[in-house]
């Protein structure tokens, strides 16, 4: 075995971690008495105080209904909350606010869009997705695939956990309606090559929805860049709060979408003889918003902003680069995911250990991470396992907390032999 | 109930491994390493599970893991005699803790008996306790149901 306690050569330095890890006050405490050292980001990641501080300003001093503007705190609530919409729309550089829908997060995203665009479907129409999704941008176009008789057709993946391309090239033809991908597999770190799909898919009329859950914590998209028609992800991913997400959508197609929910706030005139809708964003968006959440989202985001990409990049870069380095250390150990192009996740399995076994006895080293199919059954199919072990990685991770992963494999290597 | 009686019979767990073993035992294990490596050898314990056995209706659903429960009821003495399989390591230590505490009793005496108490004691609560997805609960749930059915029976 390697020795773990190796020194090793930072490539960081511009990155100052500690200082970092001091915006996170979750992450300064103690699980079964060892210092907690959190690596299941990718199914949610922590907050900054400055999220934490912001929503609670919010309903300090702030908090009312918003768009109802008959009095001032009504007017300090909309004003803070459609200052986030402006923060979500310059994160994404979405043309306009109007495209920027808030929804509960990804999943809620997914089946607005995909109820939106069922009008649209008919007998033999085709939803081309992977077989790397997770289960929210499966089902969603399953279910309306069930209700208009179109097909859900799978995308495949190379062993090394790459979307093959040949098989986009040969399943994207004439009845293809929809292409929905996720940007980066939660599951195996992959990112894919969204903008030449979505350019591939244009050419052909097909219409684009991009999962952006898993590649928001890691990298900035660029909707216009990448001239998709609907880009997704949840705000809790992002280091904000729960409860919300946004729905990027170009707003020829969003016009032309049906409402999803009815209620509050989406109409413009409502009588028992006709209803009309109220415009964009508001359309899509019945009821009282997540008003605090959309505020602590914007919070995050600003956050991020504060912080050097270009380092940040380098940071998560490294730590992936050690536990690449350090899986040798732990003997039938395996990584699913090898893509070249990946985020800092680590999916994988050692030999004669169920992942649960493993999870369970990281977490009495104080470590965390997920273990289970990741809402990716499909995907776990054809690696034939029942599951993986998930390390993933955000900036606010150490080299140090990398290197007590690895030592805990280990320990819990010889607690089997 | 395809598995024959003797395989029953001859599960250490309960009968020659007992409850008080265990507890025994813990009281001298300092270290989580220990504790884990005890209870990962008491998994060893767990007899061969029958292949014919692994189907729908013997399935524990709610698990990480795989787990099934198989049962035979003996007239003669009355006991309830228990098998259970999982592919999980830390699921088969933690089963045969239940098996040690629930194994060839009676469907009442069974009933009668506090898990949660006794996980409690072990300081094990956190693995059966209904926020962990490991299915512990799941399996208890499914042992008291067939003790209530072949009580009532």
């Amino acid at each position: 075995m390697s020795d773990l306690s190796m020194a090793n050569n930072t490539s960081t330095k511009a990155f100052d971690v500690e200082r970092i890890r001091r915006d996170f006050p979750i992450l300064a405490q103690e699980v079964n008495g060892k210092p907690l050292v959190y690596l299941d980001n990718g199914a949610s990641a922590q907050k900054p105080t400055a999220v934490l501080d912001a929503m609670d300003r919010y309903y300090r001093e702030m908090h009312s209904n918003v768009h109802r503007g008959a009095h001032t705190l009504g007017d300090r609530a909309t004003a803070a909350f459609e200052g986030a919409r402006e923060a979500v729309r310059s994160f994404v550089n979405a043309p306009s606010t109007r495209e920027i829908i808030w929804t509960r997060g990804t999943t809620e995203a997914i089946n607005l869009v995909a109820n939106g665009l069922a009008p649209r479907l008919k007998e033999g129409d085709e939803i081309l997705v992977s077989h790397m999704e997770h289960h929210a941008n499966i089902v969603p176009w399953q279910m309306v695939a069930e209700r208009t008789g179109a097909k859900v057709v799978p995308v495949q993946v190379t062993p090394e956990g790459e979307l093959d391309l040949d098989s986009f090239n040969s399943l994207l033809n004439e009845r293809t309606r929809i292409l929905a991908i996720t940007h980066v597999s939660n599951v195996l770190g992959t990112v894919n090559p969204i903008a030449a799909l979505i350019k591939q898919a244009k050419n052909q009329g097909v219409l684009t929805l991009i999962d952006g859950a898993q590649a928001v914590p890691h990298f900035k998209p660029d909707v216009q860049a990448l001239d998709c028609d609907f880009y997704v992800f949840s705000s809790h991913k992002l280091f904000g709060p729960t409860g919300i997400g946004v729905l990027y959508g170009r707003a020829e197609l969003l016009e032309q979408m049906p409402p999803y929910q009815g209620g509050g706030e989406m109409i413009e005139r409502v009588s028992f003889e006709r209803t009309t809708w109220n415009v964009l964003p508001y359309k899509f968006e019945a009821g009282t918003p997540a008003i605090a959440e959309a505020v602590g989202l914007a919070a995050a985001i600003r956050y991020l902003d504060s912080l050097d990409r270009k380092a940040m990049e380098a940071a998560e870069n490294a730590l992936l680069a050690r536990a690449n380095e350090l899986v040798e250390a732990v003997p039938g150990m395996e990584i699913i995911g090898t893509a070249a192009n990946k985020v800092p996740v680590m999916s994988f399995k050692i030999a004669g250990l169920h992942p649960s076994d493993i999870g369970t006895l990281l977490d009495q080293q104080g470590i965390a991470i997920r273990t289970g199919h990741h809402c990716a059954m499909p995907l776990m199919n054809f690696y034939g396992v029942p599951g993986t072990a998930r390390a993933s990685f955000a900036f606010y991770n150490t080299l140090e907390e990398v290197e007590q992963l690895f030592a805990g494999l280990q320990k819990i290597q010889r607690l089997f032999t | 109930m395809t598995a024959s009686k003797q395989l029953f019979l001859d599960n250490p767990l309960g009968q020659k491994t007992t409850l008080e073993d265990v507890l025994d035992a813990f009281e001298f294990l300092d270290d989580w390493e220990d504790r884990y490596a005890f209870i990962i050898d008491l998994g060893k314990q767990l007899p061969e599970f029958p292949d014919e056995a692994r189907i729908e209706e013997n399935y524990v659903h709610g698990c990480q893991s795989q787990v099934w429960v198989i049962h035979q009821h003996d007239e003669d003495s009355g006991k309830l005699f228990l098998l259970i399989d999982s592919d999980a390591m830390i699921v088969r230590g933690l089963a045969a803790i239940i098996l040690v505490a629930l194994n060839a009793k009676s469907p009442r005496e069974l009933l009668a008996t506090d898990i949660d108490e006794l996980f409690e004691q072990l300081d094990l609560m956190r693995h059966i306790s209904p926020t962990r997805g490991n299915g512990l609960r799941a399996m208890v749930g499914k042992i008291r149901d067939i003790a209530a059915a072949e009580a009532a029976a």
